[in-house]
């Protein structure tokens, strides 16, 4: 493998409580190269907050410390404001959850679009329009004349979201993170959204951390698997080896994962006391 | 795009034009209209429910009986309540709003004369309430928790709490009577009163029509420290409301979303976070101003100054109805208005009105 795209080691996310601070992510170190990594972890494991860190966008009063964290060799941690600006959207880029608290709703979707173009690379108004559209065109939108000019109340939750993606890649990124990027969508669209982010990132060779909470998905549009829990990373496997996986809470969930023409008559649910778990 | 229907000449897509653009703004009249009335109606109600006796007023509590009743009777006191308030309404529609008792005027000029004078000050009040207080409550938001986000808070929190009159007498100690940077109480001094032809009635306005910067130089300087106090309590109660609308913005997922896309701060603050919230934010200043028009009475009585809130709260001690009723009338139209105003402004600015 060459040099690592990503490389994070002992990541510590910590949020003030009254009885002192909790830290959510607890030491977690992973390299990723051109490739799709996926975090699954259930609500509150940390896996967001992860992405978020990366991007350094864990709002104050959090606080987030690594011993390193270096994107295509440089440290981010130490970089000022304004280079880490441009390193948002134009490097790393990142995919939210809901198309409906995530998009501006007084700013037409072209608009949007444009701005995450424009604040990386100084073009003119009709090559901003035809990149635009021609990014609408590649997340599979028939009209983009038409929506670009509409705003975001006015599109459904699927177009939403390919919206948000053909925002997030238009600078040509080569990290996506994408965080839970279909939980909010209805299940006949989810495959579709992931083929188009997985065909994308395929296409441009980019890196991708795919943070989901369904085991199933990530290890079906993955390569490789970190499984979170309580803030550390408690299974880290290929996704063709999951089934072999050594951890109780992995193997717990694997084991309650319905299937197709099963015949048990109740599914296991986690028993925690197995790890030293909460 | 349907195709255009071989029927729709085009005279006929003319029309169509015609309605779609029509149809808003007759229903903006309509509506504005029903509220009007709804007003009439109220303001006519109050003035007959009041215990004061309008009659008494006139004729004085020496009259005779016989003088009392001539007198009701030329007033129509004496007919039926709808017949009284269709004659009133026609009243106002013709711009008639009686006499008041006690300038022996008509109400219409005296509002002429002490409307301007409030809406004068009115409006440098919230326009410098406007252009320090959105800035200063967005800064606050966008620095929660820093010494400028303390300082603008404690600034905010004095705006609501000092008593105006207070306010007014220390300001005129120590920037009229202390430094003599301003003015005294009243409009204009003296000597230069009444001699530009009055216009609008807006002094400032008038003495620039006229062409003489003397007379608007010291019209300027009476208006300064009053204006500037009303500026400072709507300032005051607009940085509130912008820092609390803007804390709950900066807090919504797409501003996480704007910050992802590498924008910078001004950008993030400014178009992504301030865009949502100035609809909230025309509500607020519309009813900050309204309040202002009505006629700051604190302010008017310590700085003499001849405004509407002088002038409803005279009227009202000398049980002058008419002079009352014509205030109020004034004061609701112009809730009206700037309410009417507000509700296009929303369209405008958000999307998902329209």
């Amino acid at each position: 493998m060459s040099a690592p795209l990503l490389s994070v080691e002992d990541l510590r996310v910590s949020f003030p409580t009254p009885t002192g601070r909790v830290e959510v992510v607890k030491g977690l170190s992973f390299d990723l190269g051109r490739e799709r990594l996926g975090i699954v972890g259930e609500s509150g494991s940390g896996k967001s907050m992860t992405g978020r860190a990366i991007l350094r966008l864990v709002r104050a009063p959090g606080r987030v410390a690594a011993k390193r964290m270096e994107f295509e060799g440089t440290e981010i941690q130490s970089l000022p404001e304004r280079r880490m600006r441009d390193l948002r959207g134009a490097r790393i880029s990142m995919i939210m959850q809901d198309p409906k608290f995530s998009l501006n709703p007084v700013m037409t979707v072209g608009r949007q679009i444009a701005e995450a173009l424009q604040a990386h690379e100084r073009l003119g108004r009709r090559a901003t329009r035809e990149r635009v559209l021609e990014m609408l065109e590649a997340v599979r939108i028939n009209d983009p004349e038409r929506v670009a000019s509409m705003y975001p109340h006015e599109i459904s939750g699927g177009m939403g979201q390919r919206v948000m993606i053909a925002m997030m890649l238009i600078p040509r990124p080569s990290l996506l993170i994408a965080d839970e990027p279909t939980s909010a969508l209805d299940v006949s669209v989810q495959a579709q959204v992931l083929d188009l982010i997985d065909e994308l990132v395929r296409d441009h060779g980019m890196g991708l951390i795919l943070i989901s909470h369904d085991l199933n998905l990530v290890s079906r549009y993955c390569d490789r698997i970190m499984v979170m829990n309580a803030g550390r990373v408690v299974e880290s496997c290929a996704a063709s080896e999951l089934h072999r996986a050594q951890h109780p809470y992995t193997q717990g969930l694997l084991a309650a994962v319905p299937r197709m023409h099963e015949t048990r008559p109740t599914l296991p649910v986690l028993d925690r006391s197995q790890w030293s778990g909460t | 795009m349907p195709a255009v229907p071989r029927s729709s000449t085009l005279p006929a897509l003319a029309l169509r034009r015609v309605r779609r653009f029509a149809a808003p703004v007759l229903g903006f009249v309509a509506l504005t209209a029903l509220t009007f009335l709804g007003l009439l109606a109220i303001t006519f109600f109050i003035g007959r429910v009041v215990p004061i006796d309008p009659v008494l007023a006139v004729v004085g509590d020496r009259a005779t009986q016989e003088q009392y009743e001539a007198a009701r009777q030329a007033m129509g006191l004496d007919r039926a309540l709808v017949v009284q308030f269709a004659d009133y309404v026609w009243q106002v529609l013709q711009g008639d709003l009686g006499r008041s008792v006690s300038t022996n005027r008509p109400v219409v000029e005296d509002l002429a004369r002490v409307f301007p004078a409030t809406l004068e000050m009115a409006t440098i009040g919230i326009a410098i309430g406007v252009a320090l207080g959105v800035p200063m409550g967005v800064w606050a938001a966008a620095r929660q928790g820093s010494w400028t986000d303390q300082v603008i808070r404690v600034l905010a929190l004095l705006g609501y709490s000092v008593p105006a009159f207070w306010l007014g007498l220390v300001g005129l100690a120590v920037f009229y009577a202390g430094l003599g940077w301003v003015a005294g109480p009243g409009r204009i001094d003296i000597f230069y009163d009444g001699i530009v032809p009055p216009v609008t009635g807006l002094l400032l306005v008038d003495s620039l029509i006229a062409g003489d910067t003397g007379i608007f130089m010291n019209a300027l300087s009476h208006i300064a420290l009053p204006a500037a106090i009303l500026g400072f309590f709507s300032l005051a109660y607009i940085a509130r409301m912008t820092r609390s609308f803007m804390l709950d913005q900066l807090s919504q997922e797409y501003v996480t979303t704007a910050r992802v896309k590498g924008l910078s701060e001004w950008r993030v603050v400014w178009i992504h976070a301030f865009g949502p919230i100035r609809v909230p934010l025309i509500t607020v200043i519309g009813l900050s101003y309204a309040g202002l028009l009505e006629g700051s009475v604190m302010i008017e009585t310590v700085f003499s100054w001849p405004g509407i809130g002088n002038y409803l709260t005279v009227a009202l001690l000398n049980a002058d109805m008419n002079a009352v009723l014509g205030a109020t009338l004034v004061i609701g139209a112009v809730f009206i208005f700037i309410n009417r105003i507000s509700d296009v402004l929303y369209r405008v600015l958000d999307p998902r009105s329209r």
